[in-house]
C-alpha cells in the first residue's frame, strides 16, 4: 500500500525535477520546483514524519519559493537568454562527458538499491515525528548544531544585507 | 433468472460488507464533500452580507431589488459571470493563466479541512467529529496551505503579462510573506499556552476562559495580520483600484475572475474561524445555552461583520507604510509578546 | 508537559572560544551603529576579541575533552588550529585597515564577517560530527562569498564572489550528499561511531559508503582548492580584495584541512585502502597543475593562487599519511604558511595604491634598487613558500614529507620534492624581476604602519620557525 503511494509521488518528483532543468522559462522552472517540494513533503508523510512534511511545505514551498517567484517577477524574466549555450561544441563534449558520468553513477545507485535487502521497516514509537519529539531532540542531542545553525543564518543575513544594501556608509 | 438474483444478492452483500468495513472512509468522504459544498455556498451569502452592510455603513440601501432583501443578487451575479465570455489576451501564458484561479480556490478550501467547528457527537452509533481531518499539527497545516495560496496571486500576476498584474502580484507576495510572520508568531503564543498544535486541543484549553482575555495583544496582532493575509481593506494593496486597476486579476474575466473572489471570501471565513478557535474559545459558549455549533457560527459571523466594518471604515494604507508597519511594529510586538508569554510559562 | 532537562554533555568551557568570538562578532555589529565613519575602534575590538579567543582556547583541561555527546572535541589539533585561525584573522584585519580605507570599503560588517568566519573555522576544526562539520563549512563559505564580493563597485570582485558562490554551493551539495550516503550506510553522523561501525563490519565495500567517500573527497577537495576542483581559485583569489585573498588562502584553507584530516583519519581510516589512491591522484594532480599553472601567470595574485593549489597538494600528503606525526606536520605547515602568505600579501598591498593595484610582475621590476628591504622581505617569503632552508617553509615540508616516508609513501614524496623544485622557477621569476630588471616607473609606496607591522610579523615568523622551530614543534605535539 505504501509503495503504491510512494512510486507515483517519487516518479512525479523526478519528472518535476527534470522539468526544473529542462524548462526554458524561469517561471516554469520555479513552478516545477514548487511541485517537487510538495512531492517531497508527501514522501516525508509516508515516512511518518508529519511535522517535517509540514515544515517542508511552509518553509520551502511557502516561503523560499515565493521569494524565488518574487525575484523572477522583479527581473521580469521571460525566457532563458542563453539559448546558444548548448550549441557550442566544447559544451557539447562536456555535456556528453558529464551525462555519461551521471548515468554511470545513477546505474550504480539503482544497482545498489536493488541489491539491498528491503526488510520490513522498524516499528516506530507512537511519538515519532511529533513536534514534541523533534523539539526535544533538537534541544538535547542536537543543541550545538541547532545553535551553530543560528550563527550560520546570522552570517548569511549580514552577507545579504552587505551585498544588497544600496549604500554602505 | 436465478443466477441474476443470486448475483445481485452477492453484490448487495458485498456492497454492504465493504460499506461496513470502510465506515471511517465513507464518513470522511461525506464530511469532505459537505464541508467543501458548505464553504463554497457561504460565498454568495457573504457577498450579499458585505454589500448590504456596506450600504448601511455608507447610509444607502445596497442591493435590494432582486428577491427579498436582495437575496437574489449574488445568484444573478453568478449567472452573469458564468455566461460571460472568457477573454484571454494572446500574450498571456495560457497554462499558468488558467492555473492561478484554481490554485486560489483549491488552497482556500483545503485550508478549511482541518478547521473544527463543533464538539464531536454520536449518530447511528458512530462518533462523528465535526472537522474534516484532525491533523495533530492542524494549525501548521492551515499556515502551510494558506502559504501556498500566495502562488495563485503570484502566478496570476506573472502570467497575465500586464504591468498592473505584475505589480499586484509583487505586492501580494511581499505583503503575504511579511504578515505571515506576524500571523505565525502570534499564534505561537497560543501554542505555547496550550502545548499543542491541534486546534481541537486549543478549544479544549479555553473551556473556562477564552484566550482573548489572557492574550489580548496576540489577538490584536493575529487579527490585523489575518486581515492583511486575506488581502482585505485596509490592506488590499494588491488590488488597489486607484493605482493598479484591479491588481493581479486585472486581465481576468467571467468565472475565473469570480474564483479569485471566492478564494478571498473563503479565506475570510477560514481566518474568522481561526480567530474564533484560537482566541474566542471556539464552540465553548460560556454558560449561554446554545448548541456548540451555533456558538461557533455566531462568533464567526460576528468576525466576518468586523471584516466588513473595517473595510468601510479605514482608508487603504500606503504601500511603504504597510511594509514598515508589518516589519517594524507588528513583528517586534509579536516577539515581545512571545518572549513574555514564554517567560511566564516557564516560571 | 514534563520539563526537559539539559543534557549532561553541555560543556560551555569546551566551547569557550566559539562563544567568546561569537559575542565579539555580534558586539562589533552592534558597535558599528555608533562607530560612525571611522572604523578603527571596530578593528581594535575585533583584535581584542581574537586575542581573547586564542586565550580561551586553552581553558579546557585535561585534553582531549569531549562535549555535546561526542560531537565536539578539544584536543591538541583543535587548540593549535584555533590559534592559527585567530592569528590569520588578526593579520587579515591588520592588513585590511589601510586597504579598506584606500578602496573606500568602510562597512563595519567587514570585521563582523571575518570574526564570524573565524567562528566557523573553529567549529570546523573542533567538530567530530558530520552535521557540525557541515555547518562549520557553511559558515566559513558564506562569509567568504560575501567578503570576496566586498568591493561591490568592482566587476572583478563581483565576478569572484559570484563564481565562488555558484561553484561553492555546488560543491557543498556534493559534500552533503556524501555525508548523507555515509550516514545512510553506517547509521551515524558521529565520526567515532562511523569508525566503530566500519571496524565492526571489517571495512565493508558497500558501494554507497564508497560513493559517500568519493563525494566527500570532491566536497573537501573544492574547499581546499585541490585539482580537479580548483577552477575557482585563480579568479576568486584575483578578484577578491587583497586582504581577503590572504585570509582565504590561510584560515579557511587550514580549517578545511583540519576537517579533512579529522574525517579521513578518525572516521574512515579503515577504508584507507579505498581512498588512499584517490587522494594520491588528487595530490599529485594538485601539485603539478598548481606549479605548472603558476609558471604561466604574470599577475602575482593569480600566481599565488596557483601556488596555493600546489600547497594544497603538499598538505594532502599529510592527510594520506594520516599518522599523528602527519597531523603535527599539518599544524606546523599551516602556521608557517600563515606567516609567509600574509607577509607576501602585505607587500603586495604596500605596492598598490589608490586606483592602481600594481599586480603585474612588471610592476615589481627593480624594486630592489629603490626599496631593498621590501624586496628582500618579498624574496624571503617567496623562498620560504618554495621550501628553501633556512626558512620556515623548508622545515614544514620536511616534517610532512618525513611523516609520509615513515608511512611508506616514498613515490609520493619524490613527486612532491620534484614539484618543490619546479615551484622555484616561478618564485624566483619574481625575485629576478625585483633584482635584475630596471625599474619601469616610480614606486609610490605608502609605508603604512599596520601593513608594515604585518610584514614584520611575517618576516619574524618565517625566519624564527625556520631557524629555531623546536618550541613550536613541541607545541604541535610532534616530540
Amino acid at each position: 500500500m505504501e509503495l503504491l503511494i510512494f512510486y507515483p509521488i517519487a516518479g512525479l518528483c523526478v519528472a518535476l525535477a527534470l522539468g526544473v532543468i529542462l524548462n526554458t522559462s524561469p517561471v516554469g522552472s520555479a513552478m516545477c520546483l514548487i511541485g517537487m517540494m510538495l512531492g517531497l513533503a508527501g514522501i516525508f508523510v509516508l515516512q511518518q514524519a508529519h511535522f517535517i512534511a509540514v515544515l517542508q511545505v511552509i518553509i520551502y514551498a511557502g516561503a523560499i519559493m515565493v521569494l524565488f517567484m518574487f525575484v523572477i517577477m522583479l527581473l521580469n524574466l521571460k525566457q532563458a537568454a542563453s539559448a546558444d549555450w548548448v550549441s557550442r561544441d566544447k559544451n557539447l563534449y562536456i555535456t556528453i562527458l558529464t551525462s555519461a558520468l551521471a548515468i554511470g553513477i545513477l546505474y550504480k545507485i539503482v544497482d545498489v538499491t536493488f541489491m539491498a535487502d528491503l526488510d520490513s521497516p522498524a516499528e516506530l514509537p507512537d511519538t515519532f515525528g511529533t513536534v514534541a519529539t523533534v523539539g526535544e531532540s533538537l534541544f538535547t542531542d542536537f543543541v550545538l548544531p541547532f545553535e551553530v545553525a543560528s550563527l550560520l543564518l546570522l552570517a548569511a543575513m549580514i552577507g545579504a544585507v552587505v551585498l544588497a544594501k544600496p549604500k554602505l556608509d | 433468472m436465478d443466477w441474476i438474483t443470486e448475483f445481485l444478492d452477492e453484490l448487495w452483500d458485498f456492497i454492504v460488507q465493504s460499506l461496513a468495513d470502510n465506515i471511517p472512509l465513507i464518513v470522511g468522504s461525506v464530511k469532505a464533500v459537505v464541508i467543501a459544498v458548505a464553504v463554497m455556498s457561504v460565498v454568495p451569502f457573504l457577498v450579499w452580507l458585505e454589500r448590504r452592510l456596506m450600504g448601511r455603513f455608507q447610509v444607502r440601501l445596497g442591493p435590494n431589488r432582486v428577491g427579498p432583501f436582495g437575496f437574489g443578487q449574488p445568484m444573478a451575479d453568478t449567472i452573469k459571470l458564468l455566461f460571460k465570455e472568457s477573454i484571454i489576451q494572446t500574450s498571456a501564458d495560457k497554462f499558468l493563466f488558467h492555473l492561478a484561479p484554481a490554485v486560489v480556490v483549491f488552497t482556500a478550501i483545503v485550508a478549511f479541512a482541518v478547521i473544527p467547528f463543533g464538539a464531536p457527537f454520536e449518530i447511528f452509533g458512530q462518533n462523528i467529529e465535526l472537522w474534516g481531518a484532525n491533523i495533530n499539527s492542524g494549525i501548521l497545516f492551515v499556515f502551510a496551505i494558506s502559504g501556498m495560496g500566495i502562488y495563485g496571486m503570484v502566478i496570476a500576476g506573472l502570467s497575465s503579462n500586464n504591468k498592473y498584474s505584475l505589480m499586484g502580484g509583487l505586492r501580494s507576495s511581499a505583503q503575504m510573506i511579511s504578515y505571515e510572520l506576524t500571523l505565525g508568531l502570534s499564534a505561537l503564543s497560543i501554542i505555547l499556552l496550550t502545548g499543542s498544535l491541534s486546534l481541537v486541543d486549543m478549544v479544549k484549553a479555553q473551556e473556562t476562559v477564552p484566550f482573548i482575555l489572557i492574550q489580548p495583544l496576540a489577538f490584536l496582532l493575529f487579527f490585523i495580520a489575518g486581515v492583511a493575509e486575506t488581502n482585505r481593506a485596509p490592506f488590499d494593496l494588491p488590488e488597489a483600484e486607484q493605482e493598479l486597476v484591479a491588481g493581479f486579476h486585472t486581465e481576468y474575466t467571467g468565472m475565473k475572475f469570480a474564483m479569485f473572489f471566492m478564494g478571498e471570501y473563503i479565506n475570510m471565513v477560514t481566518m474568522s474561524a481561526l480567530v474564533t478557535l484560537l482566541f474566542l474559545g471556539g464552540w465553548n459558549s460560556y454558560g449561554i445555552p446554545v448548541w456548540p455549533i451555533v456558538s461557533f457560527a455566531a462568533k464567526v459571523v460576528f468576525l466576518l461583520c468586523v471584516f466588513i466594518w473595517l473595510r468601510s471604515t479605514f482608508p487603504r494604507i500606503r504601500y511603504d507604510r504597510l511594509m514598515t508597519f508589518g516589519w517594524k511594529v507588528l513583528l517586534p510586538l509579536c516577539l515581545l509578546n512571545l518572549l513574555i508569554t514564554g517567560t511566564i510559562k516557564v516560571m | 508537559m514534563e520539563p526537559i532537562h539539559a543534557p549532561e554533555s553541555i560543556d560551555l568551557i569546551a566551547l569557550a572560544p566559539v562563544l567568546v568570538l561569537s559575542v565579539f562578532a555580534m558586539g562589533v555589529l552592534v558597535l558599528d551603529l555608533w562607530a560612525g565613519k571611522n572604523k578603527t575602534l571596530l578593528m581594535f575590538v575585533s583584535l581584542v576579541g581574537l586575542l581573547m579567543t586564542a586565550i580561551s582556547a586553552f581553558a579546557k583541561h585535561p585534553l582531549p575533552a569531549f562535549a555535546f555527546t561526542d560531537s565536539y572535541i578539544v584536543d591538541h589539533l583543535s587548540i593549535f588550529f584555533t590559534c592559527i585561525f585567530t592569528l590569520s584573522s588578526a593579520l587579515a584585519i591588520l592588513l585590511s585597515a589601510e586597504y579598506n580605507e584606500r578602496k573606500g570599503m568602510k562597512a563595519g560588517e567587514y570585521y563582523a564577517l571575518i570574526l564570524l568566519c573565524t567562528v566557523g573555522m573553529i567549529v570546523l576544526a573542533s567538530s567530530t560530527d558530520m552535521i557540525m562539520i557541515f555547518l562549520g563549512i557553511e559558515i566559513v563559505s558564506i562569509c567568504l562569498y560575501v567578503l570576496a564580493g566586498f568591493r561591490r563597485d568592482d566587476p572583478v570582485s563581483n565576478e569572484a564572489a559570484l563564481k565562488y558562490f555558484l561553484l561553492g554551493a555546488f560543491a557543498t551539495g556534493f559534500l552533503l550528499y556524501g555525508m548523507t550516503l555515509i550516514y545512510g550506510s553506517t547509521g551515524s553522523t558521529n565520526l567515532f561511531k562511523i569508525a566503530e561501525f566500519i571496524k565492526a563490519e571489517g571495512a565493508p565495500s558497500s558501494p554507497l559508503l564508497l560513493m559517500g567517500i568519493v563525494l566527500l573527497v570532491i566536497g573537501f577537495g573544492f574547499k581546499v582548492a585541490a585539482v580537479p576542483f580548483h577552477m575557482w581559485a585563480p579568479d576568486v583569489y584575483h578578484g577578491s580584495p587583497t586582504p581577503v585573498t590572504a585570509f582565504m588562502a590561510v584560515g579557511p584553507k587550514a580549517a578545511a584541512f583540519a576537517a579533512f584530516f579529522r574525517v579521513f583519519t578518525e572516521a574512515i581510516p579503515n577504508m584507507a585502502a579505498n581512498w588512499e589512491i584517490l587522494l594520491c591522484i588528487v595530490a599529485v594532480l594538485s601539485m603539478f597543475v598548481g606549479n605548472l599553472g603558476a609558471i604561466m601567470q604574470t599577475n602575482i595574485k593569480r600566481m599565488l593562487a596557483f601556488s596555493s593549489i600546489s600547497h594544497a597538494g603538499y598538505l594532502l600528503i599529510a592527510v594520506i599519511a594520516k599518522s599523528a606525526m602527519a597531523g603535527s606536520g599539518l599544524l606546523f605547515y599551516m602556521l608557517t604558511y600563515a606567516f609567509t602568505t600574509f607577509g607576501a600579501f602585505g607587500i603586495i598591498i604596500l605596492l598598490g595604491r589608490k586606483g592602481e593595484e600594481n599586480l603585474e610582475m612588471e610592476n615589481y621590476s627593480g624594486l630592489a634598487y629603490k626599496h631593498p628591504v621590501l624586496a628582500l622581505s618579498m624574496t624571503v617569503f617567496l623562498l620560504s613558500l618554495g621550501g628553501l632552508p633556512p626558512f620556515a617553509g623548508f622545515v614544514a615540508k620536511f616534517y610532512i614529507f618525513s611523516a609520509a616516508i615513515e608511512e611508506g609513501f616514498v613515490t609520493l614524496v619524490i613527486i612532491a620534492v620534484l614539484n618543490s623544485a619546479i615551484s622555484f622557477y616561478y618564485y624566483l621569476k619574481v625575485v629576478v624581476f625585483m633584482y635584475m630588471k630596471e625599474p619601469a616607473g616610480e614606486f609610490q609606496i605608502s609605508m603604512t604602519p599596520m601593513t608594515l607591522f604585518v610584514v614584520i610579523i611575517g618576516i619574524i615568523g618565517t625566519i624564527e620557525l625556520g631557524i629555531y622551530p623546536d618550541p613550536i614543534i613541541a607545541l604541535t605535539g610532534l616530540n
